[in-house]
């Protein structure tokens, strides 16, 4: 699906920490935004979930417009993975992958079969079955990462928000979670916005990229209009490298 | 079979074995096969076999019976209610004093036993209306202070609780002091002693306490996904600010309806919910009707010790729970911490 989004300014208690962010993403694209620590990704993702204080835009799926639809009827719509992976410890994993059920499900959160057709699918997808079983006070912060992953899937949206997915996760579960979004995006035509501070990983799976500085737009485009030498020494204040590896479409960023 | 079929089964067993206790000890000792039957003969309206059981049906009808059901239900509304909050703040150490709810109870209580009114039968109407009332005027003013543009921070939420907690609890004091004949009743009534005797207490507590932990038990789910903070329980489709005002007013109302009945008893909201979060895990749909069993059993073996413990005197049941709950509490914190 479709998900427009144009930011005049937003931010907390009249303050805007994020201004002038327009883009538009069609169905089964992958969003890569970049850019250094305090530059507005989190609060983006924030805006764009309808959780900040204070905005002035439009946000769009398809037809709907999220500022003036319910929690409910925009939790059906957008699935956020947030940047914490703190999960109350007395919860069992299975609990809490169900809960990203919690829009389908009546007053009482009781789980249809459908419901638990969407849970096991995202436990599987995440590997996180083997402990589905146990408390989450006793994982590890990869393990807690993916299990709020199979959440976020288990909600099953046709927009995927997620703020530094990977960060928790080693070299394998990093990739495989990347390869399953690509594909989710591919097959089922799932729109995804992923926060990242790993431009290799970025340059690898993004479709289209969002460069941030300060709060507002630096570059946005394809890989050949964001990931540029100059670019991201101008974003990051340091001076880097882009390789284009001779396999066929790998970029590589090295700081010099 | 459920893995909490054999907690179940084992609460209400605890909870028969307690209230026969609390039916049976005291100056008369009722043995409990006698005190079966002679509740029995009273539900099929028969006549007592005999003088004693006369005697029996008289202490347990108009005294015992009802003092058990006033602490059943006092035990209930304050484990349930103090559940809730832990799961609200999700913060274990969070109880219905923390945002004012008990002691804004408290002066509401205390300002209507001043103006005299507990000598007329008036008084089990307004007792617990102005303890209501007076909680809710704390909790809203609490709400007030904490709020910030839209949003209710939780930090900001146990701050303005402890403040104006104290506030209010001054302005008690100051009540009392202030007040001659009524004194003693007010600071025994302080202290968590009932004393009200009889079936109008426990008929004035009733409406109060079933609406506030129905209320609490229909939101039961939406606590469990609002312990993943605000943000994210937006996220998955929660109206925050409608969930937790509504759950809050619910834990008001049935910490009003144990205060005004039964004083100001600490503890069981905060330890009940604790330790059976070991048998329940988190789940609140599971944690929120065990304390309410747990806070009742919990409540009515410690009104039992008050009233044998310095015979024939009575303590004050506040006593007990803050002498046997503090310790406990203390050794459950030291035990977790050497099991990290």
């Amino acid at each position: 699906m479709q998900l427009r989004v144009s930011i005049d300014q937003a931010g907390y208690d009249q303050s805007a920490i994020i201004r002038n962010i327009h883009f538009t993403l069609q169905e089964g694209q992958l969003l890569a935004v970049i850019g250094p620590n305090g530059s507005g990704k989190t609060t983006l993702i924030r805006a764009i979930s309808q959780v900040l204080p204070y905005g002035e835009g439009q946000y769009y799926i398809n037809g709907t417009n999220l500022m003036e639809a319910n929690e409910n009827s925009r939790a059906r719509l957008m699935a956020v993975v947030p940047q914490s992976t703190y999960v109350p410890p007395s919860f069992l994993v299975r609990e809490v992958v169900l809960m990203g059920r919690t829009p389908y499900m009546n007053w009482n959160g009781k789980a249809s079969r459908v419901d638990e057709k969407f849970v096991q699918e995202a436990m599987d997808q995440t590997d996180v079955k083997q402990f589905e079983n146990q408390l989450c006070g006793e994982l590890s912060a990869g393990e807690r990462q993916r299990v709020i992953l199979a959440r976020a899937l288990a909600q099953n949206t046709p927009v995927l928000l997620m703020d530094e997915p990977t960060s928790h996760l080693d070299l394998r579960y990093q990739i495989e979670f990347l390869e399953l979004t690509r594909t989710l995006g591919l097959n089922n035509g799932k729109t995804v916005l992923v926060a990242m501070h790993d431009l290799n990983l970025a340059a690898r799976f993004g479709d289209v990229f969002l460069a941030m500085k300060n709060g507002t737009t630096s570059a946005y485009g394809s890989v050949r209009d964001v990931l540029l030498p100059e670019k991201l020494s101008e974003i990051y204040g340091l001076a880097v490298r882009v390789i284009n590896l001779p396999d066929g479409g790998s970029t590589v960023v090295i700081p010099q | 079979m459920h893995k909490l079929a054999r907690p179940t089964l084992f609460s209400f067993a605890a909870l028969i074995i307690a209230v026969l206790l609390s039916i049976g000890v005291g100056s008369v000792a009722i043995p409990p096969k006698e005190a079966l039957e002679v509740l029995w003969n009273t539900l099929e309206g028969t006549a007592p076999t005999s003088d004693t059981n006369h005697t029996y049906q008289i202490i347990l009808l108009t005294l015992r019976l009802p003092r058990t059901i006033l602490m059943i239900m006092t035990g209930a509304a304050l484990a349930g209610s103090g559940c809730a909050y832990q799961g609200l703040f999700q913060n274990p150490l969070a109880d219905p004093y923390l945002i004012g709810a008990a002691s804004g109870a408290g002066l509401g209580a205390v300002f209507s036993l001043t103006l005299g009114w507990p000598a007329s039968p008036l008084s089990y109407l307004t007792v617990p209306m102005s303890a209501f009332i007076g909680a809710l005027l704390t909790v809203f003013l609490v709400f007030q202070l904490a709020k910030v543009k839209k949003t209710l921070p939780v930090t900001n939420l146990i701050l303005a609780g402890v403040a104006v907690s104290s506030f209010v609890t001054a302005l008690t004091s100051f009540l009392l002091i202030n007040a001659s004949g009524e004194l003693r009743r007010a600071v025994v009534w302080l202290l968590g002693g009932s004393t009200m005797a009889g079936w109008k207490p426990v008929l004035g507590q009733l409406p109060y306490m079933l609406i506030g932990l129905i209320g609490l038990s229909a939101y039961a789910y939406k606590l469990n996904v609002l312990q993943f903070g605000d943000e994210q329980a937006l996220q998955l489709g929660i109206n925050v600010n409608r969930a937790r005002t509504r759950i809050v007013v619910f834990a008001t109302l049935s910490t009003a309806a144990a205060v005004a009945f039964t004083g100001v008893i600490g503890f069981v909201g905060l330890i009940i919910p604790h330790i059976l979060r070991r048998v329940t895990g988190g789940d609140m749909r599971h944690l929120l009707p065990f304390s309410m069993i747990g806070g009742a059993i919990f409540l009515v073996l410690a009104d039992v010790t008050a009233r044998v413990i310095v015979a024939p005197q009575e303590l004050p049941v506040g006593i007990i729970t803050s002498l046997c709950g503090a310790p406990f509490f203390l050794f459950i914190l030291r035990r977790s911490k050497e099991k990290d």
